[in-house]
Order: C-alpha cells, then structure tokens, then sequence
C-alpha cells in the first residue's frame, strides 16, 4: 500500500491543476455568458460561397 | 361604412421584422432563393446588407423576427462622431499599453443567438477590429479595436447597418461591483467544490479503515492530506462566513452565519488539534461539505439577483450625455453635466431634452409621457417651460437651462422615489427575523447540551456539539426559500417577467390592492387610429392615404399611428398602385394645430377640428366622439374625414383585471392624465377605483393611505412618476418600455407585451409559495427529529453532515419543480 505515499499527493497536484484551471475560467469570463455557447455551434465558422447551381430558378424578377 | 375599427386582414408579414407590410408597399428582397417580402425601406436594407455580407444563417437561425430599425433609436451621426473624440471617449474606454481601445456596448434589438453572431460576425470583419464578444443575457458587447485603423463611430454605425443599435456604454460602479462579487463567490465555490470531493473520498478511505482496521502512517497520511485540502476551503472559499459572523457579533446581531462561522472553525480547529495530539476525530469531510452546500445557496440566489439587475440595467443607455451648447464661438457638443444655469442649449427634434429649460427660440411638440404620464405631446411656444428627460417631437428649439443637476425636475422625483423606499413597508424582513431566532435557539442549545455532555462524557462532549450544530444548520432551511425562488424566477423570466428581489415572488400571492399606471402600462402608450368616418366622397382608404402623405414629414406620435395602420384593405393592383402616387408638397406643421399640405394641386389641413375648419371660413363638420383623440381632414372643398385615435390596451389587460378580480384582489388605476379617455379606460377593464390627474405625490398618497388600512399592494408602473409609488409598494413591477429609472429601481420588470403574464405570475407566485412552506416544513421536521437524536449523541458529525446534505437535495429538487412554468398557465 505504499503506493498510496505516491497517488495520493499525485491527487493533489491534479487537484491544484483543476483549481487553477477552474480559477483561469472564472477570470477569463467562461462562465460569463452559458446561453450563447450552445447557440453558436450551429453556424458556420465562415460563411460558405452561396452554391450557386442549387439555387432555385430565376424567380426573384 | 360610416365607422371602421382596424380587423387585421390577410396581411403579408415582413420578412425580416414580422410586422404587417403595408398595402401598396412593394418591398422585398431574396433570401434563400426566394422573394421575401419587407415592410419598409429599412427593412430592406438591413435585409439586403445582410445578404450581401453573405450572413444569411442567421435568417436561418434566429428564433423570432427581428427588430424593425424603425423602432430603434440609433445616435445621430453629429453624436457618433462625438465618440471619437478623445475627450468624450475617455469617459467609456479603456486603453491598452499597446494602443488598444477597448469599449463596453449597449445593444438594441438583440432578441436570440442569431443576433449575437450577426453583430459579432459583421463587426469582426471590419479590419481594425481585434475583438468582439456579445454577451446575451445582458445585451452588451465587448469590442476592442485598433484606433489608428477604425473609428467607433464607423464600427457603430457597421452595426446599424445589420439592424441593430450599439451607444458606448459605461458600466456603473454597483454593476461591476456585482460582476466581481458574482466571480468571487464562483471561485469560493469551486473551490469548496473540488475540495470537498477529495476530502470526502479520503474519509471514505478513513471510515473504512476505522471499521476493517488501518495502518496508522496511512491514517496520517490521509490526515493530512484532509487538512491540506480543507485550509484552503476553510480560509478562503469558507471566510465570507466568518466576516460576515464577525460584522454581526460587532453590531451584536445574530445572523445565519454565526453558528456557521462556529461550526466550520470550531470543527476545523479541533480536527486540527485531534492530529496534533494523535488521538480524536478529524471532521474534515464535514467543514468541507458545509462549506459547499452553504456557498451553493448563496450563489444560486446572487445568481438570481445579478441576472435580473442586468437584465433591467441592460436598456439603460450609459452614453455619456451629451448636449450641444451655443456658446460664443458656435454651437459645441459638451457632456450634459457641465451644463449650468444660464446656458443657451439646442435640442434637436427627437432628441432627449437634457435639462430644465425655458424656450428661447422655437416652437415644438413635447413628449412628457415618462414624466406626467401624459399621452400626447404638449405644444411649447418661447417662453414655455421644459422638462429635462422630455423628448422634443417636431422641431428645433433653443432652450436656456434653468435648473441642472439636484436642482431639477427629474432629480426631485428620485429623491421622492429614494425617501418612498426607505420607508416601504418591512415585509421583507420577517424571514431575517424568523432566522435570527432560530439561530439563538441552536446556539444556546448547542452550549446547554455541549455543557451537559462535558459533566457526564467529557470526551464526547465536542463530538456530540458539533454534530448537533451541524445536523441542525440552517441548511436546508437557508437553501428552501433561495432555491425555490431561484428556480422561480428563472421560469417567469421565460415568460417575461423579469423579478429582481426575492420577496415579490412569495409577496404577489398575499396582496390585496393592485395599482396600475394607464399609459405605457395598461395601454401601449401608443396612439392607434381606431375610426375613420369620410364626410365626403372619399372612400376610406383615399382618406388615410391622404393622410398618410400629409403625416409623412411629422413625427409626432399621430402620424405614427397613419403610418402603421393596416385596417381592412383591399389589395387591388391599380389601386394600391395610385395610392403610392399621393405625393404631398407644401408640408408645414404648425405647432399644437397640426400639418397642413398641398396634395394634387388641393390644399388640406389635419389636426385639431378649429383649426381645420379655419381654412374654409364658415364651415363646420359634424360632431365626432369615437375616440379619446379627434384628427378632422379639411380640404379647400370641405371637411374630408374624421380619425378617431386612441391608446389602445396592451393585449392581456381584461384577462389580467378578471384573474386578479376572481383572487378577491382589488384593482385601482392612478394615472397623471387629466382626461376623461383614463377613467373611460377603468371602465371598460371593469377596475374599481380610478384617478386621473394626479401627480406622483398624490399618488403616493393614495397609495400611502392604502397601505395605512393594511392592504397589500403590488403597483405596475411605466414612467418616471410612477417611481415614487413604485418603491412605496410592497411590489413593484415596471413595464420594459418605462423609463431608465423605473427599470433600475422596481422590484420586477415585465418585458412582454402581454399584461396577462403578470397573472400567470400571480399563480405562480402562490405555487411558489406552496413549494416554499413545504420546503420548511420538510427542514423543520428534519430538524426536530435529527435534534434529539444528536443532542443524545446518537449521530455521529459526519452522519449529521450527510443527512444534512441529503435533507438540502430534497429541498433543492422539489424547488426545481417550479422551473417549468408552462404548467402554471
């Protein structure tokens, strides 16, 4: 079991990275705004070229 | 067709902002390959700007219409530019070492997430532009940008361009204030979180051990990692519970957070001194889990507040205020508060009027709305008196400032609204009293048992203290009231009502008297053109048309009415087709009358029936009372037609007054305007008590005299003379269209159109308030069995802290019952 005087303090230090990762996201505004995040994934990064052969007719005069 | 009251008929809807698109109007552009149609020119250009940035997801997207541009009110290009002024920016900027600016922007007509990345997307392309985020809770934007590339008044305008409206905004001290406090106590609570994850599962190996056996280096191995993980929760995530319990002690008060403060570093510094002395319990798993289910209360309810303050702060237009001053070189562009006494200032038509006046020059329509509750402008000649926060409807003036600052009109009422407030009624307080007693009586218990248990088992004597300080922590107490009106609230903000304090959610079940304002609140505070009766041969549509051209070069809130009306027509091509060809030349407004014109070489008059009629000396019209507002079309050959005008209600009001009247609630309408259409108004709603003319003291008064005979009153308000009655209720609720500072100061804000969702909120409120008392009732049962059980030292501290854990879950998932208010309806 001495194993444990190893993973346990390995805890720890994973635990200090999650804090500070948590505190990082606190400051950076993360948490700021939890609405937007899930909208924003259903547009396109960049606008994509209209395709122009799928275009319906000419209907638009 | 002697009268005609406006029957929506098969309308097209514009495409882009869903309003009806007028007959005749033959706007439209192609979205997604087809032809859409457009209610009006701009409209079309935002629709066309944004199809040819190729932006068109968010046609797609978004989840409701857009906003027409109309509705809007951007910054004239004079004020854009002053933002680029140095001195005015350095009131709403910040610069980077590097050359940076960075700016916060309020932002109009944000509705969805499709808007937030139409404005990002249209600003991020702009080249000088480093970044921008908009955020869409709060209706703000983050831009920061490279100054010797771009200018703020081009980005700003880049965003009128797509539909919107950005002013440079400036948060206000409370707010960031309430912005870093919220990121304190998120910081706390993650850290309490992730701490007490590790600690509980060291203490699962502990407990473990104590009942199979454990070797004692991995004992103390465990010990102190436990103590190493709990300072940090302990001294930081843990310390505003010991300041707070510190302040109290100081103004020798006893509040929820002194046995919490006791309880966490009693329990810390003995499981501290039980390692030292190798011997005793450790305690750790309990501090840590205290200390993160109490942060987890107050945080949902910071959450809540913070949320819904932004939310009714978010229209407030932090500009800098500007006014432009004639000085002796010319007219400047100076900040409203250097304005003093004596100053000769021009107001614009459409711009606010920035302080109190008198007119030197000019002659102009008014808007007091906000101010009296009036509906319909004043005419103000030279030499008329001006309110600052008026609107000037129709033409330049020229004003000499009276009074600025504490002195003014509008600063009165605020120190009226600032007295009302303080004295309001303390119903909110009795929960803090309730608490206070509880807490003295778990203290002193606590200290009576401890006391006992140290003469007969002096050992178990800080054992069995602690689990009963822990066990009978005011958790589960302190989360079912929050959490419930958390959960609440968030579900009414769904329908649009926006609460920004706690108590108006358990208080609209107990009221007795309901206070409307009329104007802006119970109606649109718009006019509508209700009737049209021709006199002559016109037909109908001919009249409005006619009309319609005349009140083209106004923008008085009449000729909003002509050119939104969409009654019954009748689409035929030709007609609709000559319709469009009334041109009207010659167009003058005379002020507190009304315009007159030349259409197709005809001269006509409209507005006032005197003044009308005067064109034609000796003649008359016959009498017309189909509406609260009267408008008579003359034209040289006699009287055309009568419009008949009115402040229409919003939709939802008779629903809202009946509801309220079969819950036994009293209802009473108070409104600043004199004129008989107000309690014509009461009338036809079936309310029971109705006043018109009185002024914000007055109301206060009725409202003081009300409460004197013990009623208690929710009071729904729009302007700035409602305020002070406002903050005198026991609830307030401001409409969304109100006034700044209505908004900011009201208990609740209602964004919808619809009145009935404050009826919906009524029912909620009374469901609430049943989850609620359910929720204290399932705590104190807890509590009373839990207090004998440890008093006699059958509960172990971390048994306690567990079944206080699980005892505040169950109060936090009944209160989550009330997020769905769909139910309610």
């Amino acid at each position: 079991m001495s194993i444990l005087f190893v993973l346990i303090p390995l805890g720890l230090a994973l635990l200090g990275l999650a804090i500070w990762g948590f505190i990082w996201a606190v400051n950076n505004d993360q948490f700021e705004d939890l609405d937007q995040a899930a909208h924003s994934i259903l547009f396109d990064d960049d606008p994509v070229a209209p395709e122009a052969p799928d275009r319906p007719g000419d209907e638009s005069s | 067709m002697s009268s005609a009251t406006a029957i929506a008929g098969a309308v097209e809807a514009c495409f882009h902002c869903g309003l009806a698109v007028p007959p005749g109007s033959s706007y439209s552009v192609v979205i997604d390959g087809a032809d859409r149609p457009m209610c009006c020119p701009g409209c079309r250009a935002v629709a066309t700007a944004i199809i040819d940035q190729g932006l068109d997801d968010y046609y797609r997207h978004r989840e409701g219409h857009g906003v027409n541009p109309e509705a809007l009110s951007p910054s004239s290009a004079e004020e854009s530019r002053s933002f680029d002024d140095e001195e005015i920016q350095r009131g709403f900027t910040r610069c980077d070492p590097d050359g940076i600016k960075r700016a916060t922007l309020s932002i109009e007509g944000i509705s969805c997430a499709a808007c937030a990345w139409l404005i990002e997307r249209q600003l991020r392309r702009r080249p000088g532009v480093i970044d921008v985020s908009v955020h869409l809770g709060s209706h703000r934007a983050q831009l920061a940008w490279d100054p010797t590339i771009a200018k703020l008044s081009e980005l700003l305008t880049a965003v009128t361009e797509v539909g919107y409206v950005a002013h440079p905004f400036q948060p206000d001290r409370e707010e960031q204030y309430a912005r870093d406090q919220q990121r304190r106590m998120l910081r706390r609570l993650g850290v309490a979180g992730l701490g007490m994850m590790q600690v509980m599962m060291y203490a699962v190996g502990l407990y473990a051990g104590s009942l199979q056996g454990i070797d004692d280096r991995h004992r103390l191995l465990l010990h102190w990692v436990s103590l190493i993980v709990t300072t940090p929760v302990v001294f930081y995530a843990a310390s505003p519970f010991f300041t707070n319990a510190l302040r109290d002690l100081r103004s020798r008060q006893l509040g929820m957070d002194v046995p919490v403060a006791i309880a966490i570093g009693g329990a810390y510094l003995a499981s501290v001194g039980a390692m030292w002395r190798g011997a005793g319990e450790v305690y750790f798993d309990s501090v840590c889990m205290f200390t993160f289910f109490l942060l987890l209360g107050r945080y949902l309810e910071a959450r809540m507040r913070r949320h819904s303050d932004e939310f009714s702060r978010r229209l407030l237009r932090g500009a800098p205020r500007t006014a432009r001053r004639l000085g002796p070189t010319g007219e400047e562009v100076v900040a409203c508060r250097l304005l003093v006494p004596g100053d000769w200032i021009r107001v614009r038509e459409g711009e606010t009027i920035p302080a109190d006046g008198i007119i030197v020059e000019g002659r102009s329509a008014v808007d007091e709305a906000l101010l009296t509750g009036e509906p319909l402008p004043h005419a103000r000649l030279p030499g008329d008196p001006v309110i600052g926060g008026s609107q000037n409807i129709e033409s330049p003036l020229v004003i000499s400032v009276t009074r600025t600052g504490a002195s003014s009109t509008l600063a009165s009422i605020v120190a009226l609204l600032d007295r009302a407030q303080a004295e309001r009624p303390a119903t909110v307080r009795a929960a803090d009293r309730a608490a206070r007693i509880f807490v003295a009586v778990v203290l002193s218990l606590t200290a009576a048992v401890t006391f006992y248990w140290w003469h007969v088992q002096p050992d178990r004597a800080f054992e069995i203290g602690l689990a009963l300080l822990v066990s009978t922590c005011p958790c589960a107490l302190s989360l079912a009231t929050p959490a419930a009106l958390a959960a609440a609230t968030n579900g009414l903000a769904r329908t649009g009502l926006l609460v920004s304090r706690g108590h108006v959610l358990e208080g609209l079940a107990r009221i007795s008297d309901f206070v409307f304002d009329k104007t802006g609140t119970l109606t649109r505070g718009e006019l509508e053109l209700v009737a049209i009766r021709p006199l002559g041969e016109e037909s109908e549509i001919e009249c409005v048309a006619i009309a319609r051209a005349l009140e083209e070069h106004s923008s008085h809130p009449i000729a909003r009415a002509f050119s939104r009306w969409n009654g019954p027509w009748v689409r035929r091509e030709n007609e609709s087709q000559s319709e469009q060809k009334i041109v009207c030349s010659e167009a003058n407004t005379v002020t507190g009358s009304g315009l007159s014109g030349r259409i197709r070489g005809v001269e006509y008059r409209l507005g006032r029936a005197d003044w009308a009629l005067s064109l034609i000396p000796g003649s008359s019209a016959p009498s017309f009372d189909e509406a609260d507002c009267a408008v008579l079309l003359v034209a040289e050959h006699g009287p055309v037609a009568w419009f008949g005008l009115r402040d229409e209600l919003r939709p939802g009001a008779a629903k809202l007054i009946e509801r309220l009247r079969r819950r036994g609630v009293r209802t009473h309408l108070l409104t600043g305007d004199p004129s008989p259409g107000a309690t014509r108004v009461a009338h036809r709603l079936g309310i029971e008590e109705a006043r018109g003319g009185v002024s914000p003291e007055e109301k206060l008064a009725y409202v003081r005299d009300l409460q004197a005979s013990g009623a208690v009153i929710a009071m729904a308000g729009d302007g700035v003379n409602d305020a002070p009655v406002l903050a005198a209720a026991q609830i307030s609720i401001a409409m969304g269209g109100g006034s700044d500072l209505t908004r900011a100061r009201a208990d609740s804000v209602l964004l919808e159109d619809d009145l009935d969702a404050l009826g919906g909120a009524v029912n909620w409120s009374h469901k609430t308030r049943r989850v609620i008392r359910q929720n204290l009732a399932w705590a104190l049962v807890y509590n009373l069995t839990i207090l004998p059980l440890a008093g006699m030292g059958w509960v172990a501290p971390y048994a306690a802290a567990i079944g206080m854990s699980l005892s505040s879950l169950l109060v936090v998932g009944n209160a989550l019952r009330l997020g769905d208010v769909r139910v309610s309806k």
